[in-house]
């Protein structure tokens, strides 16, 4: 008898893993979900609710796929985990016997305990049936405030957008994702986002939420009343565990896990979104809820079940994301508030939708890392340099090798360099208001 | 406060309705088309019916662009594609395309009801163009410069259109540019014009296959009675294919013809492009589509053959060439490049496309053999039908009056030969590909969706693999629509160029090489 692996979560994390273990082993794999039965992609559901794409195109795969490659799909909910017994209990009173267990339960929406939360037409925006929700929710809807910058916040208002509801976001920051982004960013993307008319309130945090069953307005911690139909919670997520209460699985925020993915109980993991690194790689958090990071956990527990024991050693840290039409690809780190030893330069196009932030190290002048807005940015190079530890210099005088803009588009690696050129020489030199 | 409430009632509305302006814009090209469909009644309009007909038209479709697209800030346009009737199959959608498909039935088989009349006076719609077509070639207009009229300003005005849509995207303008000028200037222009000083009808754009007639007896005749100016037409429609054809492919993959040069590629980049999304992405179409479209070539080849072989057969000892020599040099041809394939390129094919090769290699030869022993082709017969079914009524009907249903590239896809043949070339012997972006694609799919050749683009993005396909027209579509910066056109070495064991950057390196291996050894997922 093959072991039987199953796995908890159909999302990238839970699917990456399924598929590298199929292709090196002949074990038996079953995959639980309780959203949808197939994969699909949690990055795409704005794009359905826009009206870009259907529901069968946001699943990556053809159904057939699965049963190809022997990965058996249950819709289903896992009440309980039994360690001792190695039983999963679904909803249902059904019972299922696994030999290793892989939780992939991904993330929910983070509430802060907000009076009213619960209300009526007050959502977050994380699985299927949040989108569908959405969907009612915004019928008739006059006016949405999203609570929190962030990106899920950002993707909300696009998406609210193009439904003509006049949009709220409440910031916290003194600007937008502010937490994330240095100043200079974070002020060029706020010009572009509320050049869509969408409102943005910086320095300002939600205090309570008011309606009798549906909300009908919030008011901010500065007093401010807002009224509103629909207020979209996107404070951040948190790893979804409450069902794992009561099993033994250790858990913090997340589920705790060793560098080899592991929680505390044998043939136990956990990777994507859920999972808490007990031993972060230093300049990594221990959680990390993004797409390429779950994926890559996902590579890296294959192997660990398949008898090649791994451990996860993510490399130089990447993103991307999109603000309305903005772009954005970053690769190493460039600080929000840079420390004492890092030092950045900016560049901004005339046109306000292109930008380019280099951190380096002063002193050795290490280059540390990359934001570009508009510009596509080749991850190769730059992952490239960075583990190479190239100096400053160096990245400048190459930036052009690093484009991945489509053939034609106009180049601007000469304005950078002079721009920046212009920044090393004379740091204090007000710059011309843009 | 009537006017803030009529706001707010629109509010949390999906988008899928058109504006005011859009809609009075659409009323008033589909005024213009009115006015043309009365002329096919005859009743009797004034000559400046015809250009208040295509003006009309061309004004509906700026009008519409510029609501649509003006003033809004550049970017990828794509809210509400899929809840608009027109470009989501609803009934509007089925309509046009029966519309259309009913236009091209009676263009190409009953003209006589267009009020073409090859023996006298034209009436109807053809009437309509005559004094267009007097002014350019001197000559009456016959259905064909009617079509001929109506698809240039289809691709000027849409092609308009796309363009204020991918304001943002160079690559997008200058292609677009291209199609229109090709259109304009070689497709249209220049065949009318070579007919105004006597010259044979020749349209430089169209190259053998998609041309099929250009070797058939009419034409061969019309060209060697031509004198020089013929052999010049013969000789560049023979350097298109077998010459310039290879070479530009070599370099920059077969875009430069279909997304670049090609009239139906230009229509279905142009007037097709809220369609292209419609395309079928599954792994069954796919399967067709490699079995339909090598058939056509199979069948275009076929019929080419016995074409030039009845006119040989028909001009005994006129020309250097006997037709039996002519076989033997075709089948010789075709077994060079069937063995240099086999030779050289037999690890870049799939089973399938071995032993369909192999297959059609047989028939085609059998064929050959067969002319040659009974010394008779059936080469009129032939192209009748292919005339018939392909080039009519697949190209035409299907192939544009199905755009709002199947979508824009059905025909380049499913029938085109040009694009088989440029298609091989392309997977086999091209410098071209579309490179992914490291570990950067979240497997979102808009570049799948909006991939008029029905390529799942996503499938080979989320693996870090390039995408070297021999149907891909180069579009760049599924770059721009790309929201994470994963996808690049680009033409470079061919070493490396097809990766199938390419694995997602951003993960331990030495984790990355045992996935390498791993994916080396077992070839799948
Ligand atoms: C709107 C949105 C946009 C995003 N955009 C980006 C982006 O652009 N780039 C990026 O890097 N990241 C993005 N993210 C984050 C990214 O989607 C996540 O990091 C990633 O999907 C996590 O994958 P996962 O496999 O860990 O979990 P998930 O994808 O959340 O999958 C977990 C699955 O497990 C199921 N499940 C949970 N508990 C149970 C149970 N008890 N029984 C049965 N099934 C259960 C859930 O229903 C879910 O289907 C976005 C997230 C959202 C919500
Ligand atoms: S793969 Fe991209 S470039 Fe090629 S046809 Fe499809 S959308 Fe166009
Ligand atoms: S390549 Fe781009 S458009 Fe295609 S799935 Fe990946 S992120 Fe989405």
């Amino acid at each position: 008898m093959q072991e039987h692996v199953v796995i908890i979560g159909n999302g990238i994390a839970g699917i990456t893993a399924a598929r590298h273990i199929r292709r090196i082993s002949e074990k038996k794999i079953t995959v639980i979900s309780s959203e949808n039965k197939y994969f699909f992609s949690r990055t795409a559901l704005m794009y359905f609710y826009m009206g870009h794409m259907k529901w069968e195109h946001l699943e990556p795969y053809e159904d057939w796929f699965w049963e190809k490659n022997r990965i058996d799909l249950k819709l289903a909910y896992v009440e309980k985990i039994d360690p001792e017994a190695k039983t999963l209990f679904l909803a249902g009173n059904e019972k299922l016997p696994y030999d290793q267990l892989i939780i992939a339960t991904g993330s929910i929406p983070r509430k802060l305990g907000w009076e009213g939360q619960d209300l009526q037409g007050v959502q977050g925006l994380v699985s299927k049936q949040d989108l569908e929700l959405l969907e009612k929710n915004t019928k008739n809807c006059r006016h949405a405030t999203i609570v929190g910058g962030g990106l899920i916040g950002v993707e909300l208002a696009e998406m609210l957008h193009t439904r003509n509801i006049p949009v709220t976001m409440l910031i916290r920051e003194d600007s937008f994702w502010r937490n994330v982004l240095p100043q200079k960013d974070s002020e060029f993307v706020a010009r572009h986002i509320s050049s869509h008319g969408i409102g943005l309130r910086n320095m300002t945090e939600l205090e309570s939420i008011s309606g009798k069953n549906k909300v009908t307005s919030v008011t901010t911690k500065k007093g401010d009343q807002i009224e509103t139909d629909l207020v979209g919670l996107t404070v951040g997520v948190q790893p979804n565990i409450a069902f794992l209460k009561g099993s033994g699985i250790e858990t913090d925020v997340g589920i705790l896990v060793d560098p080899y993915l592991k929680t505390n109980i044998e043939s136990i993991y956990s990777i994507g979104d859920c999972a808490q690194q007990r031993e972060p790689k230093p300049g990594r958090r221990p959680i990390e809820a993004v797409w390429y990071t779950a994926r890559m956990m996902g590579e890296t527990v294959a192997q660990t079940i398949c008898g090649n024991p791994f451990k996860y050693n993510p490399g130089n840290w990447f993103n991307s994301a999109k603000f309305f039409e903005i772009e954005y690809q970053t690769y190493g780190n460039v600080s929000a508030t840079p420390p004492e030893n890092e030092q950045q330069l900016h560049w901004e196009h005339r046109d306000g939708k292109k930008a380019v932030t280099l951190a380096f190290e002063k002193g050795s002048g290490r280059f540390l890392g990359i934001n570009s807005f508009g510009i596509r940015m080749k991850h190769e190079v730059f992952d490239r340099w960075l583990t190479e530890q190239r100096p400053i210099e160096h990245v400048l005088k190459h930036l052009e090798e690093a484009n991945f803009d489509p053939e034609f588009f106009k180049r601007h690696h000469k304005e950078i360099l002079h721009s920046f050129k212009d920044d090393l020489m004379n740091p204090s030199k007000p710059k011309p208001q843009i | 406060m009537a006017h803030i409430e009529h706001n707010m009632s629109l509010t949390g509305e999906a988008p899928k309705r058109l504006s005011l302006i859009q809609k009075v814009a659409t009323g008033l090209g589909w005024t213009g088309i009115f006015f043309l469909f009365l002329s096919i009644l005859n009743v009797p309009l004034p000559g400046y019916f015809l250009w208040l007909s295509l003006g009309l038209i061309a004004a509906g479709v700026v009008i519409f662009a510029n609501d649509q697209y003006r003033g809004k800030p550049a970017g990828i346009k794509n809210d509400g594609v899929w809840f608009k009737n027109m470009t989501s199959r609803g009934v509007f959608a089925w309509g046009t395309g029966i519309l259309l498909t009913l236009f091209y039935i009676v263009l190409y088989w009953y003209p006589q009801y267009l009020g073409y009349n090859p023996d006298g006076e034209n009436t109807g719609i053809v009437a309509l163009f005559d004094p267009l077509s007097n002014f350019i070639s001197g000559n009456d207009a016959s259905q064909w410069f009617v079509y001929g009229t109506l698809y240039t300003l289809a691709i000027l005005a849409f092609g308009y259109k796309f363009l204020l849509k991918y304001r943002h995207n160079k690559y997008e303008k200058i292609r677009t540019f291209s199609v229109m000028f090709f259109q304009l200037g070689f497709a249209f222009l220049i065949p009318e014009i070579l007919i105004r000083l006597n010259q044979p009808y020749y349209n430089p754009n169209v190259v053998w296959p998609l041309n099929y007639d250009l070797f058939a007896g009419y034409k061969l005749n019309e060209f060697f009675s031509a004198g020089t100016v013929g052999m010049i037409m013969l000789g560049f429609g023979l350097a298109s294919i077998f010459l310039i054809t290879p070479i530009l492919t070599y370099f920059y993959g077969k875009r430069w013809y279909c997304s670049w040069v090609c009239g139906c590629g230009g229509l279905a980049e142009t007037a097709g492009d809220p369609y292209r999304h419609l395309s079928d992405k599954s792994r069954k179409s796919w399967m067709l589509e490699r079995w339909l479209i090598h058939t056509i070539l199979v069948l275009v080849v076929i019929m080419t053959t016995a074409v030039v072989y009845s006119f040989l057969n028909e001009n005994p000892g006129k020309y250097w060439l006997t037709k039996d020599a002519f076989l033997i040099g075709v089948a010789g041809f075709l077994t060079l490049l069937f063995a240099g394939i086999m030779i050289f390129k037999r690890k870049e094919l799939a089973k399938d496309a071995k032993y369909g090769a192999v297959g059609y290699f047989v028939i085609i030869l059998a064929i050959i053999a067969l002319y040659y022993s009974t010394g008779y082709s059936y080469g009129h017969l032939l192209r009748e039908w292919y005339g018939f079914f392909i080039g009519a009524a697949f190209s035409g009907v299907i192939g544009v009056g199905f755009y709002p249903i199947f979508g824009n590239r059905v025909w380049c896809r499913f029938g085109c030969p040009m694009a088989a043949v440029l298609g091989m070339q392309q997977r086999l012997f091209s410098r071209f590909r579309i490179t992914t972006n490291g570990g950067q694609c979240i497997s979102c799919g808009n570049c799948s969706t909006y991939c008029e050749m029905g390529i799942d683009v996503r499938s080979y993005a989320q693996k870090g693999e390039n995408i070297v396909r021999s149907s891909c027209v180069g579009c760049g579509i599924c770059s721009a629509v790309c929201p994470r910066g994963v996808l690049k056109l680009e033409n470079g070495p061919r070493e490396g160029r097809i990766n199938g064991d390419a694995v997602l950057l951003g993960n331990d390196v030495d984790l990355l090489d045992l996935i390498q291996q791993q994916k080396k050894a077992t070839r799948k997922l």
